[in-house]
């Protein structure tokens, strides 16, 4: 792994020791098949330490490799034959959002996700994620259209949050996430939404007013992100660390409050040290998922969805 | 480590984005100034204006209940939930006695007051939030009470008003917080579905999570003039773009202008073009 994270320098540096001493071995021909072997169970321990006992921080940090599977990755691998469709047909086509149809299983399904880019010349294209309007309003009219055809609604939640920009607001940000919102609520189909990586405040709600919501071990969800909370709470970003501790942000969280109902299991260190095996966990996810609600009629589905966020919340209350 | 001992390592604590600047009263309350064009006025005679300069035109903040007998027939008001408090589930620093300090301030418990009441003598249901109270931020005592009121008005078959003022999503309650504004669009849905009627009044400031949700979901959508409307902070935006942005961003003038509000509402008009909706919907 070329790419890895501050927290995991300790691994790589006993990872890359052991590969000089088997080289060493190689080249000339002394057995240090011992020394080999100490520092392989001391490897497995440390990534033990390391990975099992990840911070709020480092989750983020995961969360936003650059290695890590984004939507049309997980799209590629656990769907068939997808037709991508663009353009919310009142303004332009949002390249933060993606979103059509597939075969899951053999069923057909509308999938739509948040898509980041994978390199600097996708973000740019992608906005980074951080869809407007129009990115908003192409995933409803796919929920509608999905509703109209009956098939069930696989959104993935992956942005740092609805972009904050001057066209944005003028062509209605709040809007068009308030009406996703709304609408959500009263489709007719099953709709599954997964945080696969960050769920950044009303701009990753928008695409998780579902009936089952899960979120990957290396993901957070929240109303700001942990930069925004250091900036307000410090005024200054640089706390994001402590924001991200203070906040509640991880899946372990969220299930505690109730907002979530699978977290979904990641490979050791995260999905991009072994995506395969990500997939494979993820589409058993998916499967059991839409099995429990393809047995629900649409007013099941929509009132289970309604009581679901109904009951998210925390308060006291007296006679008086 | 608990968020408590964030705080206790001297960082300097900052307050949320300062607000607007607030009408000053002057000789214990006789008088007011405009914050706007700064003419200073006998505060009886403001009130009697519903709190707007009669100078300049500026609309100054309403307390829930001064707005509550502008927009209901006399004495019509039935207040509902009035004691439901904010539970503390981050354990945040000084949120419970900001709480407090705000309960005491406001004489309300939290920052939305809803209830039943008529307008020109037909039922509705009323939802008024307070910019005094947390900035009106919205946790989950204000999602649930909005939440109520909009079952309130779907089991009377009544319209549902709601006068939005808000910073947005209320920091302090966490992931929560986010979870009210799919709360209370999903209640709307079910008030959509049984065609009955919600007109939202946004009023100065309505911004985020509350912005992002019920405000901008009415049948009709009004603002009153020069509120500041939007998703985002003016100085995230800027940051963002790395531009200027016009002195009139996020007014409640710009948003009509790029198609966002359905009319700017003076607030003298206020209770005649409500109660003559409402007319037209039974
Ligand atoms: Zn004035």
């Amino acid at each position: 792994m070329e790419n890895h994270l501050p927290f995991e320098k300790p691994i790589m540096e006993l990872r890359n020791k052991i590969d000089e001493l088997k080289s060493f071995t190689d080249e000339k021909d002394i057995d240090l098949s011992g020394e080999i072997e100490k520092l392989e169970q001391r490897l497995e321990q440390l990534e033990a330490e390391v990975y099992n006992n990840l911070k709020p921080w480092q989750r983020v940090q995961i969360a936003r490799h650059p290695e890590r599977p984004t939507t049309l990755d997980y799209i590629d691998s656990l769907f068939e034959q997808f037709i991508e469709l663009h353009g919310d047909r009142l303004f332009g086509d949002d390249e933060a959002i993606v979103g059509g149809i597939a075969f899951f299983e053999g069923s057909p399904v509308t999938v739509i996700g948040h898509q980041r880019g994978r390199d600097t010349k996708e973000n740019v294209r992608r906005n980074f994620g951080m869809p407007h309007p129009e990115g908003y309003r192409k995933a409803l009219r796919l929920m509608k259209q999905a509703e109209k055809f009956n098939r069930p609604v696989i959104c993935f939640v992956d942005t740092k949050g609805a972009y904050p920009g001057k066209a944005a607001e003028e062509r209605g940000q709040s809007e068009a996430i308030a009406r996703n919102l709304m609408e959500m609520a009263g489709l007719k189909v099953p709709v599954i939404s997964v945080v696969i990586g960050e769920g950044g405040s009303g701009g990753g709600l928008a695409l998780g007013v579902a009936n089952h919501v899960h979120m990957f071990e290396n993901s957070w969800y929240s109303t700001i992100s942990p930069e925004g909370a250091s900036s307000i709470l410090w005024k200054d970003a640089s706390y994001a660390r402590e924001a991200a501790e203070a906040m509640r942000i991880t899946a372990g969280d969220l299930k505690e409050f109730g907002v979530i109902d699978e977290i979904v299991r990641e490979p050791r260190g995260g999905a991009h040290h072994d995506p395969k095996e990500q997939m494979a966990i993820l589409r058993k996810t998916l499967q059991q998922s839409l099995k429990d609600l393809l047995v629900l009629t649409p007013n099941e589905l929509i009132e289970s969805r309604y009581e679901k966020f109904k009951q998210m919340g925390t308060f006291e209350e007296s006679d008086f | 480590m608990m968020i408590k001992d964030l705080f206790s390592k001297r960082r300097k604590y900052a307050s949320m984005p300062a607000e607007r600047e607030q009408p000053k009263t002057m000789n214990e309350g006789v008088m007011t100034k405009c914050p706007k064009c700064k003419t200073i006025v006998y505060t009886k005679e403001l009130m009697k204006h519903a709190n707007v300069c009669m100078h300049c035109g500026h609309h100054m903040p309403m307390t829930p209940s001064e707005r509550i007998d502008l927009i209901l027939d006399t004495d019509s008001f039935r207040e509902l939930h009035p004691h439901m408090v904010s539970a503390d589930p981050l354990e945040f620093p000084e949120y419970k006695e900001k709480l407090e300090k705000d309960q005491k301030k406001t004489g309300h418990k939290e920052a939305v007051v809803t209830g039943e009441g008529t307008i020109g003598g037909t039922p509705v249901v009323l939802g008024v939030m307070d910019p005094a109270f947390r900035m009106g931020s919205m946790g989950s005592v204000v999602g649930e009470k909005i939440t109520r009121a909009i079952e309130r008005a779907l089991d009377l078959h009544a319209p549902f008003i709601l006068f939005s003022a808000s910073g947005g999503a209320r920091m302090q309650e966490g992931i929560l917080s986010l979870m009210q504004m799919a709360k209370t669009s999903a209640a709307l849905k079910k008030m959509d579905e049984a065609g009955l009627l919600f007109v939202s009044v946004m009023t100065h400031p309505t911004t985020g999570g509350v912005s992002a949700s019920f405000a901008s979901l009415g049948d009709y959508n009004f603002a009153e003039p020069e509120a500041l409307i939007g998703f985002a902070g003016r100085r995230i935006i800027e940051q963002t773009i790395r531009q200027e942005l016009p002195e009139d961003f996020q007014t409640s003038e710009f948003l009509l202008k790029h198609g966002q509000l359905d009319k700017v509402l003076h607030r003298q008009d206020m209770k005649n073009v409500l109660s003559a909706i409402v007319q037209m919907h039974t």
